[in-house]
């Protein structure tokens, strides 16, 4: 330890900001309402861009043997084949081509004849990186096991919440997560980027880090309505997002680097989890400053349960109660 | 307070010192691996298909098959009975899904039903009492007496034949000569296939994608196929097609005299004279006597292999074939008699199975995969730290290491569980390692905050790691149960994330927490044995 340079951390905050969130709450929670409901109606008329784990069908990842493929002479060859739609496109290098063949009818065999098809025609000239052929009765399963996961991760995290915080905190979190959920899932929809079994996982994963957002912030609205028995809820709260704010951004700005780096060096394969997981951390940041908390507002918190706890100075090191926080008697 | 018991302090550096000794192994070749003493840990961790390329395949076990097989059985198994007990039966046949018996006599459908319930099994756990029948006799018209199969007997039987199937296919894959395939149920009615290293599935697919059921049959000695489709088909006899669409259709007794089940080994071989592939079986013992019995009583007439319900030849007895073994010739190529083979060494499935699902990597994609997780992992890693030191000066050093510790044990539980690293993995490891520092995060921004409220260092330190605590657990707990739902609820690459981030959010806590607070602990002791007052660094 001794050799270890003494330095001080450059903070960069300015920690005396007292941005006024709360005055805007109004115009905040409009704001989102409007975009969940934009989301709901994209998603309602343009629907997603399913992979082929949801779709049904195959899709193949190709590399040509020498230079760059030639998508036109593939496009002409595949249509061919007379497997209907065949989807092609370059995916990352010039030389490598990705290739979605539509679920054949007829049954689960079908697929596989099809496959068959398409690499035969392929033989020789290109060769095959990577193939998927999910069949009928797996789609459908999929597409149905994606949706329950998403539901039940986010009923399993509004049950803890509801669990260590009041209702209102967990209303608060439900909202805001479904934000976020509805509004990735909407930019998904809107650019028709594929929606496929990673995109759950990573839909799951920004719920995962918008609740942590939304968690520090109402610890530290629990511990506040502790220590200022009267001020008023629309300062607390807004002085609670304030002093939360630089941990929020640092923390954010950590994973949005990690999250780019992932983005741009990651590979073609995880490119769109990568894309779905940045978007959910700038809109799980936003609504944990912008919904959760200001919605808090809204519904009001029982002050009473603060409880038996002596009035508390600012320097009162007193530890929050752990469990549920109104098993305080009046 | 800040300290540290002795005893603690061990604790914490013989976990890390664990965990990095768990995690070496991954850093040498398999070669250097073995000149190691072996008290030292030698596992690697295991990559994902999508890492080391490979082939998945889920394959479904059709019920209807397996039902079809369980009626046959079950008729079979009533006639049998039913002349035991030297009731006369005068129709016998499956009629939706359901075994209709017609008696001779109407007057004795109480025997005849007593007889047949005897049929009856119970399927389910019978210490529990949750048993059920598998099977319903009852009295139809007058004079029938109906079998039905219930739902939880058919289920009980696609349970054992999927049991059944997977050591059947366990045996074609490693016939295949691949290395450390995984076979596993999944579901009800689901095997899962997963092979390393595997790039064409097109010899895979056609090894498992046959039953292979193989029977000797008597041909009918007078009747052809194509007088008896033409005509009625005499009792106990059915037309077999041929194995391509055009002739060799035969009609056969539809009990086989051996089934392949008795052959005790087949192996591809060339036949002497025309130097044409064919397979040489041998039977075990009591397939050998029957099949020698039939053969001695049967001499210049010809019989049948049936394999998949389809003739593959109808040679002629020449001679008893008192041996137990033979061969047979078909239009094999060499490919295909070694492939039958195969399956006849294996056994026959129970039923057939369908591929439901089939994801394959090549090498060459999953080896581009871990160069760009690797780079991605570098940067992302690289950021982070710079990151951190930036904006927490001495601290974040500490942070830093809390971090690699963080990675370290990460890795090394996962090497230890035995679970795959895959590419949505390494996402979640690096996802893990933002989760990581922002409960550094927490705690810094708080000692910052207990400064400026004018706490004394020592104070300030210490309220930063126990508040910021609370708020850790919490929002760790959080993102877990998610990551559990991922886990109970997701397949494939759902679930490979989902294992990567629950090792990370629990030793996230260790690794940031405890171990960064070990190393304020250190420092705070070395501060002040030289200096009275001092600064925080943050």
């Amino acid at each position: 330890m001794r050799f270890l340079p003494n330095f001080k951390g450059y903070d960069f905050f300015p920690h005396d900001l007292r941005l006024p969130f709360m005055r805007y709450k109004g115009l905040c929670l409009t704001l989102s309402i409007i975009g969940m409901a934009l989301a709901l109606l994209i998603v309602g008329v343009r629907g997603f861009n399913y992979g082929v784990d949801f779709k049904g069908g195959s899709m193949l990842e190709v590399q040509a043997n020498s230079g760059a493929a030639d998508i036109a002479a593939l496009r002409e060859k595949l249509g061919r084949l007379g497997l209907g739609a065949v989807q092609i496109q370059s995916f990352g290098s010039p030389s490598d081509v990705l290739i979605r063949v539509e679920q054949q009818p007829g049954g689960e065999a079908e697929q596989q004849v099809a496959l068959k098809k398409v690499t035969d025609a392929l033989q020789g000239q290109y060769i095959t990186r990577r193939t998927e052929v999910v069949g009928p009765a797996v789609s459908s399963e999929l597409r149905m096991t994606g949706f329950i996961a998403v539901a039940a991760g986010l009923l399993a995290i509004v049950a803890y919440v509801w669990f260590r915080f009041e209702w209102q905190f967990a209303l608060g979190a439900i909202v805001a997560l479904t934000h976020d959920v509805l509004l990735v899932a909407g930019i998904f929809a809107l650019f028709q980027f594929e929606f496929d079994l990673s995109i759950v996982a990573a839909l799951l994963t920004i719920l995962g880090y918008s609740v942590n957002d939304t968690v520090v912030v109402s610890d530290r609205i629990r511990e506040n309505l502790r220590k200022f028995k009267r001020m008023d809820l629309n300062e607390l709260l807004n002085l609670s997002i304030n002093e939360t704010l630089s941990r929020t951004i640092l923390t954010g700005c950590t994973a949005i680097v990690v999250l780019l780096a992932l983005y741009i060096f990651g590979g073609e394969v995880i490119r769109n989890f990568n894309l779905a997981m940045l978007l959910g951390v700038v809109i799980g940041t936003y609504s944990s400053i912008f919904i959760a908390a200001p919605l808090l507002g809204y519904l009001g918190v029982k002050r009473e349960w603060v409880g038996t706890a002596p009035q508390a100075t600012k320097a009162d090191a007193a530890k929050p109660p752990s469990g549920r926080a109104n098993l305080a008697t009046k | 307070m800040l300290h540290f018991s002795t005893w603690k302090q061990i604790a914490i550096i013989l976990t890390c010192a664990l965990g990095v000794l768990l995690v070496l192994p991954n850093f040498f070749s398999k070669e250097a691996l073995a000149r190691w003493p072996s008290w030292i840990p030698h596992s690697q961790l295991n990559l994902g298909l999508d890492l080391r390329g490979g082939a998945h395949l889920l394959l479904s076990m059709e019920a209807s098959e397996v039902r079809k097989d369980w009626l046959d059985t079950l008729r079979d198994d009533a006639r049998k009975r039913l002349r035991d007990a030297k009731i006369a039966v005068s129709g016998l046949g499956i009629a939706n899904n359901v075994v209709q018996v017609r008696l001779s006599k109407p007057e004795e459908t109480d025997a005849a039903l007593k007889e047949l319930r005897g049929l009856i099994q119970q399927t389910g756990n019978v210490i529990l009492g949750t048993s059920v029948t598998d099977l319903t006799v009852t009295k139809g018209d007058a004079g029938v007496i109906l079998i039905a199969p219930t739902e939880a007997g058919i289920q009980h039987r696609v349970t054992g034949a999927v049991s059944a199937a997977i050591e059947t296919v366990r045996r074609r894959v490693d016939a295949m000569g691949t290395t450390e395939p995984t076979i596993v149920r999944q579901g009800s009615s689901r095997i899962l296939v997963q092979v390393p290293g595997l790039q064409d599935t097109a010899q895979l697919k056609e090894l498992i994608g046959k039953t292979a059921k193989l029977s000797f049959h008597e041909v009918h000695p007078t009747v052809s196929a194509a007088e008896a489709q033409q005509g009625r088909v005499p009792a106990g006899y059915k037309v077999y097609p041929g194995e391509d669409q055009e002739g060799g259709a035969q009609l056969l007794r539809e009990t086989p005299v051996v089934r392949g089940d008795e052959l005790v080994d087949a192996q591809p071989a060339f036949d002497q004279r025309t130097n044409e592939p064919i397979i040489t079986f041998r039977f075990n013992n009591a397939g050998a006597r029957k099949f020698g019995n039939f053969t001695r009583d049967n001499v210049g007439r010809p019989f049948a292999i049936v394999l998949d319900d389809h003739v593959i030849s109808a040679p002629v007895i020449r001679d008893a074939i008192l041996g137990g073994s033979g061969q047979i010739s078909g239009s094999f190529t060499v490919e295909s008699a070694n492939q039958l083979a195969i399956q006849l060494r294996s056994g026959a499935l129970p039923a057939k199975l369908t591929i439901v699902e089939e994801r394959t990597v090549g090498p060459s994609l999953g080896a581009d995969s871990i160069e760009a997780g690797k780079l991605a992992g570098i940067v992302g890693g690289a950021a982070t730290i710079a990151l951190t030191i930036l904006a927490y000066g001495t601290f974040g050093i500490f942070a830093v290491v809390g971090l690699c510790v963080h990675g370290i044990l990460t890795v090394a539980l996962m090497t230890l569980a035995g679970s795959a690293l895959t590419l949505p993995g390494i996402a979640g490891l690096v996802l893990g390692i933002a989760m990581a520092v922002d409960a550094n995060v927490l705690i810094y921004e708080r000692i910052r905050e207990e400064i400026r409220s004018g706490k004394s260092p020592i104070a300030a330190i210490d309220a930063g790691f126990t508040r910021a605590f609370i708020t850790i657990a919490d929002s760790q707990l959080t993102t877990l149960a998610c990551a559990l739902v991922m886990f109970w609820l997701g397949s494939g690459p759902i679930r490979g994330f989902a294992v990567t981030l629950t090792i990370g959010i629990c030793t996230s806590i260790f690794a940031s927490v405890t171990v960064v607070r070990l190393l304020v602990f250190y420092w705070l002791n070395s501060v002040r044995k030289t200096r009275r007052t001092f600064e925080v660094p943050v």
